[in-house]
């Protein structure tokens, strides 16, 4: 399934999130498969969460089932049972023989908004950011400092005005999900470093897709090879789908 | 005038900040109103993090009976972490809920709810925060009533500077009462301002207005006595009390947070007040009388807060939960209810004497079978008759024994340190306890690998209990004791590396002694303290002994002579005017059975021993059986299967 982090709600992490759902699954009285053992645990496994405080329309997830359910109330019924903001957005039913979930995601597009920065600045500093083979940057783990390409991953990164005053400038980025992950944190690190580009508040990212590029750069919608019911001789192919495309309005939730 | 959300000016701090997600709001079941269509709105306050702040029974309860009135409403705010204070500082955004993100200072009343003393510094933290003045005599017509609850507010007088009321007791009815009053008085146009509230709410009964009180001193500094200073205020202020918990099955519609808080259940209390008369134990002296809730009011509000939660484990709250008259049928009931369920149930509180290897079973049912705790209090025979706490040995080695023989493997065993005529050779007698436990456990479990955790706080003698009259231990004589009984656990390397050992030490049991029995003289330590940067004062990381000491000694306040000293018959106590139901005779003649370690009875089962409560407050022991059981629930619908 698709689902979303939204508003002030991004800035669950992704265990508070694990806790919600699997409370969501009990409160919708989902027929969950669980593990076996001492401590059995709902069936669910994750691919690749957005950070704490990075807001996402597109995180994905597979759950195993008991039984067969229809699975347009079973998204209406999750969905009602999460805190808004929390929201399921597509659920489909595995074809057996599909393949993982995980083997259909290898990058990500993330759109950021930077507070007091002209498109014009972003744009050059974007520029001098791609004209580099590389751009350490410095990321805090918890287990210290450690050094990071911040550039190789980029497939694409543009900037456009967010308005029409031209007073913040979005960032549109486009990156393979390799290990280390580069999250818009350490781009913006690194533009920081290549041009001393310093937004006046804090960014906010939404991740707008996941998927794997095909040849064109597009996203192939990782649920695509379920949501046709048979399996695609040719996963790579199966073409984003309209609601993949990014939209400027989504993610940009007002709250409070 | 509506009143906006702060949320804009807080959402750009907010990465800057550890755990962002405590100020956000949007819990599961929470309540945002119409400002404008309510008359009259409270912010109800626990003063520690959110994390130790959102499960809070009291506060829960409050928000949703406050929240179904339509002429009120009510939202929650909590302590916010020094990172985050120093933010709001700079940028000049006031203590806000986590609701509406609505200013604190906007709403009619901050009711602020007291598990513990060691929130005081906190308190002041949201006034200053929230532009509230921090004494009560500086406010005015534009600020909120700042109003204590829980169990320390039955002793407010360390905290009265900065109170305009306190409400003893059961909050359910009394924040209707209180709610009824504010409306009244507005809708009246506010005659008479601030003073003519207080007024009304205090001469309402059940509303203590520090203010209109006078303490007077002895040249020793022991109290004269204290007064009311208007005609109309009660001399006394008597606690409150809910009976009939079926017809207040509340939190309904429990929170549930998306951080991860102290408490991740859904909790439903079985029954309120106790009466085994732990002389040390404040909470069970002051909630008198016990009132059960009924097994089938019980199998409701788990099932109602089950479906609106989702959590997957129960928590059956009390004092001493397995004291429920029918908790053997509760709990198998419950048990055969959610049976392949994975939803577990737990006892917080259970007597070595009333536990039982079946109920334990029954716990265990559906759910992990989680580690065991009891609760001695004191290491030896002798010092258990002085506390009250009539659990023999004997019950403890049998009742451990028979879990590590079912397959428990983790016990852990709770005592206090400091307690009324302790000497070295009681708190020895814990090591030798722990030994036995473990040499049993191992013979009963035909296994080495049995563990036991001895856990020790520090003795603080509490307002309305026999031991209000007792001198606190020296926290110096609490540490040589609990270092002199971990060599002894030690001595036996064998089976002391079977025994974990926790405590904490004896010094911020003496600041908690301060806060606990001090008087309005007090007030000026609290300040000092936290102009002084105290904050967070429950957390060792945060609290600071010399900070508190310093401050005391730079306002004039003797520590030891507010902690240490024993105090007469006689004395005026600072809490004598507001009324917990128990008659000072008897407290006092508790306190002399407990010099002479002699034992009383509990009178759930046995005659009245007269402890004044139930005549003086018009109440009585409510206590099933009611020979009702759970019925198995409806099979659950199907609805989310294809239909065709």
């Amino acid at each position: 399934m698709r689902y979303a982090k939204r508003g002030r709600l991004r800035f669950t992490s992704h265990r508070d999130f694990a806790r919600a759902f699997e409370r969501a699954l009990r409160r919708a009285a989902v027929p969950v498969a669980f593990s076996a053992g001492f401590s059995p645990h709902p069936k669910v496994s994750y691919v690749g969460a957005a950070p704490t405080g990075v807001a996402s329309e597109a995180e994905y997830l597979e759950l195993g089932l008991r039984e067969r359910v229809d699975v347009d109330r079973l998204r209406e019924a999750l969905d009602a049972s999460l805190p808004d903001g929390l929201d399921i957005l597509e659920l489909v039913e595995v074809v057996p023989g599909s393949g993982s979930l995980a083997d259909r995601i290898d990058a990500t597009s993330w759109r950021v908004e930077l507070p007091g920065v002209t498109p014009a600045a972003a744009a050059a500093a974007v520029a001098t950011f791609l004209a580099a083979d590389h751009v350490e940057v410095e990321r805090l783990t918890k287990d210290g400092r450690r050094l990071l390409d911040a550039r190789g991953p980029v497939v694409s990164a543009s900037a456009s005005p967010a308005d029409p005053d031209g007073a913040c400038a979005i960032l549109d980025l486009v990156v393979r999900q390799v290990t280390p992950t580069v999250r818009p944190d350490d781009v913006l690190a690194a533009l920081r470093a290549v041009a001393d580009l310093v937004p006046a508040g804090p960014p906010r990212a939404t991740r707008l897709a996941q998927g794997r590029l095909d040849d064109r750069g597009r996203f192939a919608d990782p649920l695509a090879p379920d949501r046709a019911g048979v399996i695609p001789a040719d996963e790579a192919a199966g073409g984003p789908r309209p609601e993949q495309q990014a939209a400027p309005s989504v993610g940009t939730t007002s709250t409070g | 005038m509506t009143v906006e959300s702060v949320f804009p000016q807080l959402e750009p701090l907010l990465p800057r900040v550890q755990k962002p997600i405590q100020y956000v709001g949007g819990e599961l079941n929470s309540t945002v109103k119409d400002w404008d269509a309510a008359t009259v709105r409270w912010a109800l306050m626990y003063p520690d993090a959110y994390e130790v702040g959102l499960p809070n029974q009291g506060v829960m309860i409050l928000y949703e009976l406050l929240n179904e009135r339509p002429d009120a409403l009510a939202e929650r705010t909590y302590a916010v972490w020094p990172d985050l204070e120093a933010l709001m500082r700079e940028h000049g955004i006031p203590q806000f809920t986590v609701d509406g993100h609505r200013p604190v200072g906007a709403f009619d009343v901050l009711g602020l709810s007291f598990a513990t003393e060691l929130g005081y510094t906190n308190m002041l933290t949201a006034l200053d925060l929230a532009g509230i003045p921090l004494a009560a005599a500086d406010r005015d017509e534009s600020h909120p009533i700042v109003l204590a609850g829980g169990h320390a507010a039955f002793n407010p007088e360390p905290i009265a500077e900065f109170l305009d009321a306190a409400v003893l007791g059961d909050g359910e009815q009394a924040v209707g009462e209180i709610t009824d009053v504010i409306a009244a008085w507005k809708a009246e146009g506010s005659p008479g301002g601030r003073d003519e509230v207080l007024l009304r709410l205090a001469k309402a009964g059940g509303v203590y207005v520090p203010r209109f009180y006078d303490v007077d001193y002895l040249p020793d500094g022991r109290i004269r006595r204290v007064v009311p200073n208007r005609p109309d205020v009660p001399h006394r202020v008597y606690k409150r009390t809910v009976m009939d918990l079926d017809e207040w099955p509340y939190p309904k519609q429990p929170l549930v947070p998306l951080a991860e808080s102290v408490h991740e259940r859904m909790s439903v209390e079985i029954f309120r007040g106790c009466t085994r008369g732990c002389r040390f134990c404040q909470a069970g002296m002051i909630t008198r009388p016990v009132r059960e809730r009924s097994i089938t009011g019980i199998g409701e509000m788990v099932q109602a807060g089950l479906d609106a939660t989702g959590f997957q484990e129960v928590g059956l709250l009390s004092l001493s939960s397995a004291d429920h008259s029918e908790i053997a049928a509760v709990t198998k009931g419950l048990a055969d209810r959610y049976e392949g369920t994975n939803t577990s149930l737990s006892l917080p509180s259970t007597r070595v004497d009333a536990f039982n290897v079946d109920l334990a079973n029954e716990l265990s049912r559906n759910g992990r079978r989680s580690g065991l705790t009891f609760a001695p209090e004191g290491g030896s025979e002798r010092l258990r008759r002085v506390i009250n706490k009539m659990v023999s040995r004997e019950d403890l080695i049998r009742t451990v024994t028979t879990a590590y023989a079912n397959g428990w493997r983790q016990v852990k065993l709770y005592f206090m340190c400091g307690l009324p005529t302790e000497t070295d050779e009681d708190v020895l007698e814990i090591a030798s306890m722990a030994h036995e436990v473990i040499r049993a456990g191992r013979a009963a479990a035909g296994t080495k690998d049995v563990r036991c955790t001895v856990s020790i706080g520090a003795f603080v003698p509490k307002p309305h209990t026999p031991f209000q009259w007792a001198g606190q231990t020296a926290p110096e004589v609490v540490d040589r004791r609990l270092k002199l009984l971990r060599e002894a656990i030690n001595a036996d390397r064998s089976l002391g590396r079977a025994i974990g050992f926790r405590y904490h030490d004896g010094q911020p049991s003496i600041v908690e002694g301060l806060l606990s029995r001090g008087d309005r003289r007090v007030s000026a330590v609290i300040r000092r303290v936290w102009e002084d940067g105290g904050r967070f004062d429950g957390w060792s990381e945060h609290f600071s002994y010399e900070r508190w000491m310093s401050a005391a000694a730079g306002v004039g306040v003797d520590v030891d002579w507010y902690t240490q000293r024993e105090r007469g018959e006689n004395e005026v106590l600072p809490w004598d005017h507001l009324d917990s139901g128990l008659d000072k005779e008897w407290l006092w003649t508790d306190w002399q059975d407990a010099l002479s370690e002699q034992e009383l009875d509990d009178c759930r089962w046995e005659p009245c021993y007269d402890c004044g409560v139930c005549p003086g407050m018009g109440t009585e022991i409510q206590i099933g059986p009611t020979g009702k059981t759970l019925l198995p629930l409806p099979t659950v619908r199907a609805a989310l299967t294809p239909s065709g």
